[in-house]
């Protein structure tokens, strides 16, 4: 049970979002601009750096959504999700996105956390300003989301299926406000 | 020094906002919502939450600066020193202590917050909307924390600073119409 009366059965942000569309809005606008609009990373690599952060946030709605949304970029490569989420290290994606995962991991636990020897890192694996600025801003992002989501106990979903739809209708339409049922 | 280049005029967040305007615009248009829209907890009490939870995250430049805001929107600076300090021995009300409470929990994490938490501020009488809009501020502010000190940005030493940046953001927190340009020294 959410801790507050939000739509039953309507699950994670959805139910929080329909509450409360005023502030709902701009979360979607965020989410938008950040995961689908103009970036040096692509779509999938931004999904993927948001499901690490809910993971380590070990926000299951959040975690599950995202892995379900990058796995449906990724297309044919969707099995390097869960290898990230096991152990990102040994996954097989470029060194300059293993350097910007671990980049994310610093901003989850907090900002100080993040060393100029690791933004150096990211550099040399040909890391750009705004690869980034937009790493560090979805992690925060995500830190803010995880929050959001868990601090109100919504409606987390186990159907693994739910998921599946749900990452779907992330690749396909991206992030659109949802309406009263 | 910040790990982007950012303008030398802008320190903190404001430097950020004008990086990337795009995703600055909701992150503004959340911020004017919650902490200076229609609501029934009154702006101070709500920079007051964004203060405890960036004082709570160490990140000195959110602090100072929504402390700076609440002083000068309750006209004191006694309360801000409390909260950040004791939140059960602060000058606030029963209900505020229950929802600075929550907003603690939730800048360690969301699970963190407990049925037990939300109880008790729903006994001091707080509404659905005053815990979802507590929750959130919380959140947000996890996000500018991180965001501000995750790309290294200048922290301001001088006390002046940030009495000038909350003279702007007492106003609220939209973009400048004419931009940031005068701020800059000659």
């Amino acid at each position: 049970m959410a801790h507050i009366q939000v739509p039953e059965g309507v699950p994670g942000i959805r139910s929080l979002v329909m509450f409360r569309p005023e502030s709902g809005q701009y979360l979607y606008d965020l989410a938008q601009v950040l995961l689908r609009g103009e970036s040096p990373l692509s779509e999938a690599e931004r999904e993927l750096i948001a499901t690490y952060v809910s993971s380590r946030n070990e926000c299951v709605f959040c975690t599950s959504s995202h892995a379900a949304a990058a796995r449906y970029l990724f297309r044919d490569k969707k099995q390097v999700v869960d290898v990230v989420l096991n152990n990102y290290q040994a996954a097989p994606i470029s060194e300059k996105l293993k350097a910007l995962l671990n980049i994310a991991g610093k901003v989850q636990i907090n900002g100080k956390e993040v060393l100029p020897e690791e933004v150096e890192q990211a550099r040399k694996q040909g890391a750009t300003d705004r690869d980034i600025h937009d790493t560090v801003l979805i992690a925060a992002t995500f830190s803010m989301f995880n929050r959001y989501v868990d601090g109100l106990a919504s409606f987390t979903p186990t159907d693994p299926q739910a998921y599946d739809e749900m990452g779907v209708r992330m690749g396909e339409k991206g992030y659109v406000l949802p309406t009263k049922l | 020094m910040p790990y982007i280049p950012l303008e030398d005029h802008l320190p903190g967040i404001t430097g950020l906002l004008e990086y990337r305007k795009d995703t600055a615009e909701p992150i503004r248009n959340l911020t004017q919502f919650l902490l200076r829209g229609p609501s029934t907890l009154s702006e101070a009490e709500r920079e007051l939450i964004a203060t405890v939870v960036s004082n709570g995250n160490a990140c000195r430049f959110c602090t100072n600066a929504h402390t700076a805001a609440a002083d000068k929107l309750l006209g004191e600076c006694d309360t801000t020193k409390a909260v950040k300090e004791n939140i059960s021995t602060a000058p606030v009300s029963n209900k505020m202590k229950s929802l600075l409470t929550i907003a603690s929990q939730v800048q360690q994490s969301g699970k963190a917050v407990t049925e037990h938490s939300i109880q008790q501020a729903k006994q001091e009488g707080a509404t659905d909307l005053e815990i979802h809009d507590t929750v959130l501020i919380a959140a947000l502010f996890c996000l500018y924390n991180r965001y501000v000190d995750g790309l290294s940005t200048v922290t301001p030493a001088d006390p002046e600073f940030y009495n000038g940046l909350a003279q702007r953001i007492a106003k609220g927190y939209q973009r400048l119409p004419q931009g940031y340009d005068h701020l800059k020294k000659h």
